[in-house]
């Protein structure tokens, strides 16, 4: 709103402002060069992987690398989706799930840990932390075999107890620093009112908590999505999610076919690029608080 | 009937406890008992198939597998590629993104698309950007170039060309390339909420003294950033020690040039030599928590204060 209007009246505030002095502008001048060095250092991929895609499979001799198709065509798109559609919706299938279920029980724990504390609570935060940073190489063979011993289906169930149980700790760190800054009296006061703990969860924390699972769950989502690890040790092209399959079609075939893999590279991003473009706010919320203190 | 003092602490933190506790028993089960299970794993001899099925018996070798593993050139090359690769991603990713951060902190126009451009790498998977970073890392030159390489000759720089990852003992720098390009604008990010919390009135009070503008940011707001510099680093570093996707999407996972730890355990695993996998598994634990421990003592001090 403010924007349209200011734009509609641009010459009299320019012209009421005083002139700048030169090395002020001479400032920001290279301010903006350095600021375009490094949008081009972000674009350049960005760039191939668009014209790439576009491009026929005898348009692609290294001559032309950096060219525009000569002839733009959808034939890498086509196939793309046709080998990564079934993937992508495996995909979803376990995104949804896993970020609910973890999201929820983050939702518990950052409840307890921050306003109904018992003792020895900071202990057992820090023990849960810790899973943060935890480098999955160092579970993974015992987790193989647990889950074999399980039973618990290779595939799309694994990988959903996986983000589940892994998703623990960012998800309690994230809660517990947004009931934080909610106010001690509003949880006191319901206390007072002899409310126990469930009913002041329920009528007290749950309700106010909707901005922290906004958070929680785009988290959630763009990491069980795009992870790897995970899905090689538990899931095969037959059943896995789509980074295993794109990952299969860049580096499977003998001779690459870019095109293909680049198109494919889109479409597999397209998702979580959706959620940063339109959620960016709660994107950044998350991104923050892996600082621990935000 | 007196309430007895136990059973009023029942009451007051069996709730609470409740509520953490399916948490807990998976935190404590997946985390912390795979963690020893995995120690254990490392000291036996399940190197084979048969043994990783339980088909035939396994033995305790206490820590043979890693005196076996740090005697090995391919492993000391996988620690150096490591070593390396962190030390280039942490400068890249730190250098850029403050240089980013110092250069958005004060209102310009277009300074928020500027960001959010910074920003977009980090939506995507290491698997995405691996296909198109594997792409513009080929090592033909010359004639055959593609990818950066033939970008160097379109514009004039040939002598910039290179093998990339190709190079046995710095292909490993290659790869941290890709890596600086998707974390640098998570590490503007962090600089930028920092700026952000130095106090307006400490600028103020440096302007009213005089100080010059770099002045004041040398004395009075670069020092303000110690603990998100602490915060960046220990992000990065702990996400550099992982670092598996992007190695397996751009080289692949037999090249001997780009080996890192993460890749031998999922080799190792590969050919059922739990035994070993488990050890360096543990490897990348020991050198994790050298990192990390620290850290959350000192977080957790901080919380109790």
């Amino acid at each position: 709103m403010t924007a349209a209007v200011s734009s509609q009246t641009p010459a009299p505030v320019r012209s009421r402002r005083p002139r700048r002095r030169p090395r002020h502008t001479a400032a920001r001048t290279v301010r903006y060069l350095l600021l375009l060095l490094g949008l081009l250092f972000v674009l350049i991929p960005v760039y191939v992987l668009f014209v790439t895609s576009f491009k026929a499979v005898g348009d692609a001799s290294p001559a032309r690398a950096w060219l525009l198709p000569s002839e733009w065509t959808l034939e890498n798109w086509r196939s793309a989706w046709g080998q990564l559609a079934p993937s992508i919706w495996r995909s979803v299938t376990m995104v949804v799930p896993s970020t609910i279920i973890s999201a929820v029980l983050g939702c518990l724990n950052g409840f307890v840990l921050a306003r109904w504390r018992f003792p020895g609570a900071d202990v057992v935060f820090t023990l849960i932390l810790f899973g943060m940073f935890l480098p999955y190489q160092a579970v993974m063979i015992p987790l193989l075999e647990m889950m074999l011993a399980m039973q618990v289906p290779n595939g799309i169930p694994s990988l959903i107890v996986l983000h589940v149980v892994f998703g623990i700790p960012i998800t309690t760190l994230i809660f517990r620093n947004y009931f934080e800054t909610v106010p001690e009296e509003l949880m006191e006061a319901s206390r007072v009112d002899g409310a126990g703990m469930l009913r002041t969860f329920w009528s007290v924390a749950l309700p106010i908590a909707v901005p922290g699972f906004a958070v929680v769950l785009i988290w959630q989502f763009t990491n069980a999505w795009n992870d790897f690890l995970f899905a090689v040790f538990f899931s095969n092209a037959a059943n896995g999610p789509v980074t295993l399959v794109l990952n299969n079609i860049a580096n499977g075939a003998l001779l690459t076919n870019y095109g293909v893999s680049m198109a494919g590279a889109l479409l597999a991003s397209l998702p979580t690029l959706l959620v940063y473009i339109l959620l960016s706010r709660y994107f950044l919320a998350g991104l923050m608080s892996g600082s621990v203190k935000g | 009937m007196p309430v007895k003092p136990m059973s009023g602490k029942l009451r007051r933190f069996g709730p609470p406890l409740l509520f953490i506790s399916p948490s807990l028993i998976l935190i404590g089960v997946f985390i912390y008992g795979l963690m020893g299970q995995n120690v254990w794993m490392s000291m036996t001899d399940n190197h084979t198939a048969a043994q990783a099925n339980g088909r035939e018996p396994i033995s305790f070798v206490g820590l043979e597998n890693y005196f076996g593993l740090f005697a090995t050139e391919a492993f000391r090359h996988s620690m150096a590629n490591l070593l390396l690769f962190t030390a280039a991603f942490l400068i890249g990713a730190m250098v850029i993104g403050f240089v980013w951060a110092w250069l958005l902190e004060r209102p310009l126009p277009g300074g928020r698309l500027f960001q959010t451009v910074y920003l977009f790498p980090m939506a995507i998977s290491f698997v995405a950007s691996g296909v198109v970073w594997r792409w513009l890392l080929n090592s033909n030159q010359g004639e055959s170039a593609s990818g950066l390489n033939r970008l160097f000759q379109m514009v004039g720089l040939d002598f910039l060309q290179n093998p990339w990852w190709n190079n046995i003992t710095f292909g490993i720098l290659a790869i941290a390339l890709p890596a600086v390009w998707q974390l640098s604008g998570y590490v503007m990010a962090l600089f930028l909420a920092g700026f952000r919390g130095v106090p307006d009135e400490l600028r103020e009070a440096a302007r009213m003294d005089g100080a010059t503008e770099f002045q004041m940011y040398r004395m009075v707001i670069f020092p303000q950033l110690t603990p998100v510099v602490m915060s960046a680093l220990v992000i990065i570093a702990h996400m550099s020690l992982k670092s598996f996707d992007l190695i397996m999407s751009i080289s692949k996972p037999a090249n001997y040039q780009t080996k890192v730890p993460a890749v031998d355990m999922f080799l190792f695993k590969s050919s059922y030599d739990y035994a070993n996998s488990a050890a360096v598994g543990t490897v990348l634990l020991a050198v994790v928590a050298v990192l990390i421990v620290p850290y959350l003592i000192n977080q957790y001090r901080e919380s109790r204060r």
